[in-house]
């Protein structure tokens, strides 16, 4: 952090308020936060009163949105100061700001930064012209396109010396400038070649509701599983009414069906019917977890047992 | 290899038109009331399933934080605040998301609300990032004209998507400190507890999410926790949004699975290192807050959150920063230093304190103008800062210097011999300000 303190007195103009457009804009901005809470919106009417004011905030405008907000002009000033996109001082028509951090610093700002130098003088001082001001600034989150200068609202990215000499040119002349990377790329792609999202099918509409076979799957599964507890229940109490015990039933099963069995007569081991709700219901003691399972309601068949713990 | 069919951002460069027509034809907006209707605890359970750890760099799984919010309302509405705050130094993976698939965005915005029982999302957007709010906007007012959102939308599910903006403070990225700023205050974290999911934004329930945590929920929910789950690492489940930065070919944002190795992300989508692998230097796997890897341990170390701090770095943002040989390697560190330094809020003294303290004395090092006994000197001072303050701000300026001593130390004293060898030579380089 630092001090940062208001323009000095002389040049602070004697009043200020929102233009009559702005004043709308504010009033829909206020809108967006529940009653009681306007003074979340003094970030953007900040903002807003810093673009009237000619890209910086003088002293009156914080005093204005402190009314406009209803709240202390303290808390305003706070404000201000702490968030440092709101300048205090006048700044160039075309504000640079230079980003140098470290993605940046490994790309080249440093050599920007010389040529800012060179071209439009100190940090923080605005040429003679009234043109031109810089200031190196902390990232800016372009690091894919470093290094990068933001004016004004722009990002200028993929920089080099060059290319940031004639965009200045091009500003001072007021001819028009590219936004965005100033090397050809459309955005972070790599340069050259994309090596990934080049799949036509991506694009054509054919992946719109593709992925609702998982759901009808599902559905069909856990209505399967759903038919196979009911059918196993049923044969349980089947199995209750006779008198033999258990003990003598389940040897005969095996006999009839076993693994084993199917295999030596070239079988899969599991039945082939094969969604495995179905097949869990061949095993007796599985009975029992696929009848919990069927009666949890939220429960779908592919994640039977599985219960979420919280 | 990830295949293009398995990626969720399918518009990440731009190629295509961010606008709800062509959004559509990609995926989005596809069957949402379908996964409404199937409820918030289905919500919840397939996102705990997908194993989605926060992408915003401290990887706290979603779905877990999602099902903290209150079941029932007791008479203060819940909120959803996105955070694209994206300040870190080296990320630029939610700008891509916010001015090329918004739409995805906006739709996982809505489905996590769901799944919180909240009905209005406030976006927080860097105040630096103007063109990309603009998009975001247009995206949103998209939506509304569409009736997709709003009070009476088709879907049945009453939701509301505003987005805010901030004004350069990097410490807004924090939660609590984005809350703070979001009710119109200076970002200055609060103590927690509370925490947000009992008292948040206007001092009711909320989850803070980063970005790409939420625009990733419409396509998981559509294609299952369980597709997820099954890309990448166990514990380190999905794609993620690598932004490669530095002194590779090609940088370039690149969605891909988590758990390849530098190497393969390297060679295959940034044209390799410059110089080629024997120039490499060190790296910064996860922006700039966490201690960077020397070479020969980064090379064919695989990328997920819990490799990566076994060896004693993080994945964080997934914001690799690469160095090769020609780095001044001391003053890239004493330039997130300085960073640092810039961005303390100035609430706690260690941190306000301490990141100018390490600043000027990792300066003067990156001279040579300093003694070996203040290395150690300085190292106890990280130590001093580190889980001293409200915030991690103060773990994140301590943890790049930790890194540099711990691998670079022999570095720092051949500058420091050089420059005691050599008192009187040309004045050394200016200090990166």
């Amino acid at each position: 952090m630092s001090v940062r303190r208001l323009a000095p007195a002389e040049i602070q103009p004697p009043s200020f308020a929102f233009s009559a457009e702005n004043a709308v804009w504010a009033g829909h901005q206020i809108a967006k936060y529940p009653d009681g809470r306007q003074a979340s919106a003094v970030i953007p009417l900040l903002w807003r009163a810093q673009k009237q004011a000619g890209g910086w905030v003088p002293q009156k405008a914080i005093e204005h949105v402190a009314e406009v907000l209803g709240m202390g002009y303290i808390r305003v000033l706070e404000i201000a100061t702490f968030y440092t996109m709101f300048n205090l001082v006048p700044v160039g028509r075309h504000f640079v700001q230079l980003c140098g951090t470290t993605p940046c610093m490994l790309r080249g700002a440093q050599e920007l930064r010389k040529q800012l130098v060179g071209r439009i003088g100190p940090e923080k001082t605005v040429s003679a012209d009234g043109e031109f001001s810089w200031a190196e600034v902390e990232c800016l989150g372009a690091c894919c396109n470093a290094p990068m200068v933001q004016i004004n609202d722009d990002f200028y990215e993929d920089l080099t010396p060059e290319s940031l000499d004639k965009l200045l040119d091009d500003l001072a002349a007021g001819r028009p400038v590219k936004i965005g990377p100033q090397n050809g790329r459309v955005s972070s792609e790599p340069e050259g070649a994309v090596t990934t999202l080049t799949d036509s099918t991506l694009y054509d509409g054919s992946v719109v509701g593709a992925w609702r076979t998982r759901f009808e799957q599902e559905e069909k599964a856990k209505a399967e599983a759903a038919a196979a507890a009911a059918a196993a229940q049923a044969e349980a109490e089947a199995a209750k009414a006779q008198p033999a015990t258990p003990a003598t039933t389940r040897p005969e099963q095996k006999a009839s069906d076993s693994p084993a069995k199917r295999v030596a007569e070239g079988l899969p081991p599991v039945p082939a019917a094969a969604d495995h709700a179905a097949s869990a219901a061949t095993a007796p003691e599985q009975q029992e977890r696929v009848r919990g399972g069927s009666e949890a309601p939220a429960t779908d068949a592919g994640n039977t047992g599985d219960k979420p713990k919280g | 290899m990830l295949a293009d069919k398995d990626r969720i951002f399918t518009n990440l460069y731009g190629l295509h038109s961010p606008g709800l027509a062509e959004a559509r034809k990609r995926g989005a907006w596809d069957g949402t009331k379908f996964l409404l209707d199937m409820g918030r605890d289905w919500i919840t359970d397939e996102m705990k399933k997908s194993g989605l750890r926060g992408r915003g760099g401290a990887g706290f799984p979603t779905g877990l934080k999602w099902s903290f919010m209150p079941k029932k309302s007791d008479g203060r509405p819940s909120y959803l605040v996105i955070n694209a705050d994206e300040s870190e130094p080296g990320t630029c993976k939610d700008r891509e998301i916010l001015r090329h698939d918004p739409h995805l965005l906006i739709e996982g915005a809505m489905l996590a609300c769901c799944g919180m029982g909240a009905h209005a999302a406030y976006l927080y957007v860097r105040g630096e990032f103007i063109a990309e709010r603009e998009a975001l906007q247009a995206a949103v007012d998209e939506a509304y004209a569409a009736n997709l959102i709003g009070p009476n939308n088709i879907h049945g599910y009453p939701f509301d998507f505003y987005v805010h903006h901030g004004a350069g403070a990097y410490i807004c990225g924090e939660e609590t400190a984005l809350l703070e700023s979001l009710e119109g205050k200076k970002g200055m974290p609060r103590l927690k507890p509370p925490f947000p999911a009992n008292m948040g934004l206007y001092g009711c329930p909320t989850t803070v999410n980063n970005v790409e945590s939420i625009a990733v929920a419409g396509t998981i929910l559509r294609r299952g926790g369980a597709w997820f789950a099954g890309i990448g690492t166990p514990n380190n489940t999905g794609t993620k949004l690598f932004c490669v930065s530095g002194h590779v070919n090609k940088p370039c944002n690149v969605e891909e699975a988590m758990g390849l190795t530098f190497r393969e992300l390297i060679d295959r989508h940034c044209g390799g290192i410059r110089g080629g692998w024997d120039n490499l230097l060190a790296v910064i796997p996860g922006g700039s807050s966490v201690p960077l890897v020397p070479a020969a341990d980064i090379i064919d170390c695989v990328m997920d959150f819990d490799t990566l701090r076994n060896m004693k770095s993080g994945l964080g943002t997934a914001a690799v920063i690469v160095m090769d040989k020609s780095t001044d390697v001391v003053r890239a560190i004493a330039r997130l230093s300085y960073f640092y330094k810039h961005e303390s809020c100035g609430q706690c003294t260690p941190c306000r304190e301490g990141t100018g303290w390490m600043w000027r004395v990792i300066t003067r090092m990156a001279e040579g103008r300093a003694q070996k006994r203040e290395i150690d000197m300085l190292l106890d001072v990280t130590k001093q800062i580190e889980g001293h303050t409200i915030c991690a701000l103060g773990d994140a300026a301590a943890w790049p210097i930790q890194g540099l001593i711990r691998h670079f130390r022999g570095e720092i004293e051949r500058r420091i011999d050089n420059y005691a060898a050599n008192p009187h030579s040309d004045p050394v380089l200016m200090a990166a300000e």
